[in-house]
């Protein structure tokens, strides 16, 4: 039984929150490599993305609650969802057109690519601002849990509950959803294919009578497309801070890196491990080792390795890590 | 130095003039220090990104580095704390030089494969343990006098002491963050200096019995005389007469605004004169045949990833004593003031406009942005004022966009960083070009 209740306590505080931290990870890290893997440089631009794709589907949002649209009990943030999308694929059209297209025309050396795109995040981040200012948004509305603690504490007959919210279980359903879909179309269609050949060899792509324009053009729009929806659910799990999306650019690269660099999978897998040891190394685990010792016993400190101040030196640590074990990533990458 | 270099420090030199003449001389040399520190770290990030093509998107937590080592050198030392906590403090330095040992030991004794899980226990056993006696010390720490105090301090020494222990502490941060990502790809190095500047950031903010956090450390110890000092004395009233001055207390501050600017002035004049030594000297030739051909120099047996550490980490030094420079001016040290945008993006930009790979470019890059970022903020705020003015009082739409004034200077350092990079990659003052390089 007091097995059991330590199992609910971890579930509860650490394995049900960081899946769901993991899957907007992920979302985010897969756009990142997959810029990586065909425009060969490491996008700084990405984090405001997600932020700015966010920002359009809380506008949308607040526009269908004022209009007195709604999914009850589902968030009306899906349903604003593709708005964002397509605000957000605009965007990365757009700042391709006016500012990384003329850089790879020239073939510039990634790292000038790499400083242009921190220029360009800070003029989306400027943007971002002037429109929704710069406070905390909270845009959730629907059901809030799906399994609240006190049902599941009666239900599994535990002390501890384990509550789900529903933009949890959302988050992870439209994660699994886009990632199968992009699985499937890089796999199956013959765009993705040629994404796959551009992204192995150019060269050899542009013989074989690949467009390098529409690989780039499909490639933005995926990438798009995916921070916008990353950053809608990271938004509405917790809220939409705009400031949080530039310190969400560390975690993301070093999943990115950990999963190895242009790796879709491995992008998936480095946001999970990187969720995980990030929510576990700041999870105070006291009351879990107090269920599992001996009855009345309990931990004198609180059994946390790092103050939540600092998970992101989690991230960091991680990416030293891999920098000095394994610099080509779990799956192998592109390591010049 | 050419005519057209002349021509431009003339004409940066005439606009601080003209803020004298038509603002105040106090304002004009409040943002002439301002502006020698902001060369000072656009130096220090050229040497990086101009001479050798590095991207150290860290700046930020170099120069904190260097303001928190200001702090640590000048603040006198809290008695009370290191009497209650000294012996708590001994003990998780001992624990972590045991740590340190017992890991290289295991290191040597322990065969391969099990090599990598025995450190890693080892490093997790030790944590555990200096954590048994450094938690009590900062809990100790942090309780005395917390409104005053609730830190160790410092040592008590000349706050001029500061500004090479400062180039020296960022020099050891960028050697630590070199060795593991320089020789990787180039974009690895960016994202490392991202992730140890935001740590640096974290730990000056959380850390209160280091750096008192949030709470802020003020009143640190001045290289200059005191205001308040300066008006009291006899030769200084008579050398402000001697001026025709009419406002005594002003006169004073313009005074210590004037020492500063020596000080500073005669930094930047030595850092300047080893970086142009640096750059024209064999090592600089080399540095920049690194940079423009990585394969090739290597090929002539150049080390390139030694070359890229020894540079990374003189620019790192050279953020450092410029942070604690920028501390020193400032009196405090605040840690929610260190944002990427204004410590790390707005050097860039100077950088980058200045001219890569010159050092006067940099320098006037300096002077230029941070002219341009001090005037942005009224600029901004009159520009949405007349934006706005078409609508009707109290109109929502209107408080809105005069409340998102401030962050007008993203979009305008963005957009110009962006512009130089397409129009102008070569910056306001190019590097002399190869053929002509002494």
């Amino acid at each position: 039984m007091e097995i059991l209740n330590a199992l609910a306590l971890f579930a509860n505080f650490v394995f049900v929150p960081a899946t769901a931290y993991g899957a907007q990870l992920a979302l985010g890290a897969l756009g990142v490599t997959l810029i990586f893997g065909i425009l060969r440089f490491a996008n700084f631009s990405h984090g405001e993305m997600m932020s700015f794709g966010a920002m359009a589907s809380i506008l949308a949002t607040w526009g269908m609650q004022e209009a007195g649209v709604s999914i009850a009990p589902f968030p009306t943030a899906l349903l604003a969802l593709p708005i964002g999308v397509a605000a957000a694929i605009g965007m990365a059209l757009a700042t391709d057109r006016m500012v990384f297209r003329f850089y790879r025309k020239q073939r510039s050396n990634p790292i000038v690519m790499a400083i242009v795109s921190v220029g360009v995040m800070f003029v989306l981040a400027g943007i971002i601002r002037l429109i929704i200012g710069p406070d905390d948004q909270s845009f959730a509305d629907g059901e809030r849990f799906i399994i609240n603690a006190r049902d599941s504490r009666a239900a599994l007959g535990l002390d501890e509950g384990i509550a789900i919210k529903q933009t949890q279980v959302i988050t992870l359903v439209v994660a699994l959803a886009v990632m199968s879909a992009l699985f499937w179309f890089l796999q199956k269609t013959r765009s993705g294919k040629a994404m796959r050949a551009y992204s192995d060899d150019e060269d050899l792509a542009l013989l074989s009578g690949i467009s390098p324009e529409r690989v780039v053009a499909i490639c933005w729009i995926i990438a798009a497309a995916l921070a916008a929806i990353a950053g809608t659910l990271y938004g509405l799990d917790k809220t939409y801070k705009p400031f949080i999306f530039m310190q969400i650019l560390l975690p993301i690269f070093a999943a990115t890196i950990l999963g190895g660099i242009g790796q879709p999978v491995g992008a998936i897998l480095g946001a999970f491990i990187v969720a995980y040891s990030e929510v576990m190394v700041t999870y105070a685990f006291r009351k879990v080792l107090a269920y599992l010792g001996p009855e009345g016993w309990a931990p004198e400190g609180l059994v946390q390795l790092l103050s939540t101040d600092y998970k992101f030196a989690v991230s960091f640590i991680i990416l030293v890590a891999v920098l000095l074990i394994r610099p080509t990533g779990i799956i192998r990458g592109k390591v010049i | 130095m050419n005519q057209r270099v002349l021509l431009l420090y003339g004409l940066m030199g005439l606009v601080l003039l003209f803020v004298g003449f038509f603002q105040s001389w106090n304002v004009a040399f409040g943002i002439f220090n301002l502006c020698v520190i902001s060369a000072i770290m656009a130096l220090g990030v050229n040497m990086q990104w101009g001479y050798a093509g590095l991207f150290n998107v860290g700046v930020m937590g170099f120069t904190a580095l260097g303001g928190l080592a200001a702090v640590l050198i000048s603040m006198p030392p809290v008695a009370a704390a290191w009497q209650v906590a000294g012996g708590d403090l001994a003990l998780s330095v001992l624990a972590l030089g045991g740590t340190v040992v017992a890991v290289v030991a295991a290191r040597r004794a322990i065969p391969r494969p099990l090599k990598m899980p025995a450190t890693f226990l080892i490093l997790l056993i030790g944590y555990f343990v200096i954590g048994v006696f450094f938690g009590p010390a900062t809990d100790k720490i942090e309780a005395i006098d917390p409104a005053l105090s609730g830190y160790l301090g410092g040592l008590g020494l000349p706050v001029l002491v500061a500004w090479p222990v400062g180039a020296l502490v960022a020099a050891g941060a960028g050697w630590f963050i070199g060795r593991i990502a320089l020789g990787l790809r180039a974009d690895y190095l960016a994202i490392a200096t991202l992730g140890i500047s935001e740590i640096i950031i974290a730990i000056i903010k959380y850390e209160e019995w280091l750096s008192r956090g949030v709470k802020n450390v003020t009143g640190i110890p001045r290289p200059v005389p005191y205001e308040v000092d300066l008006v009291q004395q006899d030769w200084f009233i008579g050398f402000a007469n001697f001026f025709g001055a009419s406002d005594l207390s002003e006169a004073a501050s313009l005074f210590v605004k004037l020492c500063y600017a020596l000080l500073f002035v005669a930094v930047l004049a030595v850092v300047m004169w080893f970086a142009e030594r640096a750059l024209r000297s064999p090592w600089g030739r080399m540095m920049r045949a690194i940079r423009d051909n990585r394969e090739a120099a290597a090929a002539m047996g150049k080390d390139v990833k030694k070359r890229h550490l020894q540079t990374f980490v003189l620019g790192c030094a050279v953020c450092g004593l410029a942070g604690a420079m920028l501390t020193t001016l400032d009196g405090q040290l605040t840690p929610t003031s260190y944002i990427p945008l204004r410590y790390t993006f707005l050097i860039w930009v100077m950088v980058i406009l200045g001219g890569s790979g010159n050092n006067w470019g940099a320098v006037l890059g300096g002077f230029v942005i941070w002219f341009l970022w001090v005037q942005a903020e009224p600029l901004g705020n009159w520009f949405m004022q007349a934006v706005t003015a078409p609508f009707p009082e109290g109109s929502q739409f209107a408080d809105h966009l005069v409340s998102g004034a401030a962050y007008t200077r993203y979009l305008l350092m963005g957009g110009i960083l962006l512009v130089v990079m397409r129009f102008a990659p070569r910056g306001l003052i190019p590097e002399r070009s190869t053929g002509r390089a002494a």
